[in-house]
């Protein structure tokens, strides 16, 4: 085991302490994995609503006279397109098309803010600073990750949970869209984003009132079945959502198509890294795509087994757990192309033998009435 | 958390009752706290022989995949196979319920290197 000293806490850290939360290491930071249990904690979201810490993410503001042109060059998505207030999905991709990172971009009136992944946090702002460098772009990047927190709070109950505690009408900020809020005198970014597959809202505020807004909508949940809920739930409800996962399911050896994820990619809005690969990629076709699976008996599929047909490895399981909405043992896997039809028969190899999976329709988890 | 004293236990976290020459095995209380929700238990066939400290199944929780380790050697006698269908039983009752294999000791001399209660609870710092 690490030595939790050498790692990062976010400003919950206290609380998670005191909520009794197994402390694992993630990313360079110290974690919660879980409260009371995965399932639980996975239940909850899904029935009532979650609150997630995710101060571990990293946040980069760009700012200054090319701020977009900056963007369009080093991310994949049509920055263009993006009104304020509005956010997208996208990817910092490597000139050979391979994924630095995927990411959430946001439009805010001065600014855009990018949410990156805490284990990518470090190499993306020096891939960020790198690229701004390469072309001069004149624009300025604020690493703002140490003084933000983000928390999450997700499920069919995180409206009605939140509405009492700010003045915006939180049913006029769309999906992927955001707005400037107040919590009790604290000023917060209300986003609704989320990696869950539930409705809900991501906020980003100073973490020096971490502690004060973390209470507030704990007390604002507690009737409504508000739970604190660790990275576990967080990794399950995500697959059954079918959201990537990177160093899982996409990383600088996949590229974006391959993992279904081509929608973020504008191969027409102009020149950006990664620009020349990716168009090559899509004109040749996918050699392989990552695919749904369940299986078939009672055992359950991890990252990095080896996925075969007939008897032959042709892939690889990139995600892989059993599935408490679902009742399930889900994953995703990549397969050549002629395999990844629906109703495929695979096996996974488990342990040296082989377990019968089927490639399924995906999300395996869609909530009733998401927005579009 | 329950350690039972008539219990014998193991460096990696399993328990065993000795009736004879036959013992009965499962997991501790503390190996479940750690693994979280069970989800998944493999066992070898009944007949099937085991050996001291090599692996005989798997426990696997949502996140984690856990190897289990045979603290005799003998045969497998009997299955648990209310853990196999519902393996929660091992969260919420290790030491009863929950159960995992049931084995004919070959070999008595092996368990002078099993735990008692104390060392066990010395080992895990509780």
């Amino acid at each position: 085991m690490s030595n939790s000293s050498n790692l990062e806490k976010t400003p919950f850290y206290d609380i998670h302490v005191k909520l009794g939360a197994r402390l694992i290491e993630f990313g360079g930071w110290l974690m919660p994995v879980q409260y009371k249990g995965i399932i639980e904690e996975h239940n909850a979201v899904r029935k009532a609503a979650g609150l997630f810490d995710l101060s571990h993410m990293g946040e980069v503001e760009v700012s200054g006279f090319k701020a977009l042109e900056f963007l369009q060059f080093v991310t994949t998505n049509d920055v263009s397109k993006l009104e304020v207030g509005q956010a997208h999905y996208t990817f910092l991709c490597y000139p050979d098309g391979g994924i630095v990172d995927d990411l959430i971009v946001y439009r805010l009136p001065d600014k855009y803010l990018l949410v990156v992944n805490a284990s990518n946090a470090e190499k993306d702002y020096a891939w960020l600073q790198e690229s701004r460098t390469l072309k001069g772009f004149d624009c300025i990047l604020r690493n703002a990750s140490s003084a933000t927190a983000l928390l999450a709070l997700q499920g069919p109950r995180a409206i009605e949970i939140l509405q009492p505690l700010v003045a915006n009408n939180l049913n006029e900020i769309a999906y992927y869209h955001c707005a400037e809020g107040e919590l009790e005198g604290v000023s917060v970014l209300l986003a609704r984003t989320g990696y869950t597959g539930e409705d809900g809202f991501e906020l980003f505020f100073n973490k020096a009132h971490a502690e004060k807004i973390w209470n507030l909508l704990a007390e604002a949940g507690q009737a409504k079945g508000l739970q604190p809920i660790g990275l576990g739930a967080r990794d399950t409800l995500r697959l059954e959502a079918k959201m990537a996962l990177y160093g899982n399911d996409i990383d600088a050896t996949s590229n974006p198509f391959e993992a279904g994820l081509g929608w973020a990619v504008k191969l027409d809005k102009g020149n950006f890294t990664g620009k020349a690969a990716l168009e090559k990629f899509k004109a040749s076709g996918l050699k392989r795509k990552l695919v749904g699976f369940e299986m078939k008996d009672r055992s359950i599929a991890r990252h990095g087994y080896p996925v075969a047909i007939e008897g032959e490895v042709v892939g690889v399981v990139t995600s892989g757990s059993p599935s408490p909405t679902t009742g399930k043992n889900i994953g995703l896997a990549y397969v050549p192309l002629k395999y990844a039809t629906l109703g495929t028969s695979l096996q996974v190899i488990i342990r040296n033998k082989p377990a019968e999976a089927l490639v399924v329709k995906t999300p395996f988890y869609a909530r009733p009435g998401k927005p579009k | 958390m329950n350690f039972p004293d008539d219990l014998k236990y193991t460096r990696e976290h399993e328990w065993l009752r000795i009736e004879g020459d036959e013992a009965v095995i499962g997991i501790t209380e503390f190996a479940q706290d750690e693994l979280g929700d069970i989800v998944y238990v493999e066992t070898p066939p009944i007949g099937n022989s085991v050996k001291q400290n090599e692996q005989f199944g798997v426990v696997e929780s949502v996140k984690t995949v856990s190897d289990l380790f045979s603290p005799v050697s003998g045969e497998v006698i009997a299955i648990n196979e209310e853990v196999i269908a519902t393996p929660e039983l091992v969260n919420k009752d290790p030491y009863g319920e929950g159960w995992i294999i049931k084995i004919k000791i070959s070999d008595p001399s092996e368990q002078d290197s099993l735990l008692n209660v104390a060392d066990y609870k010395t080992m895990i710092g509780k």
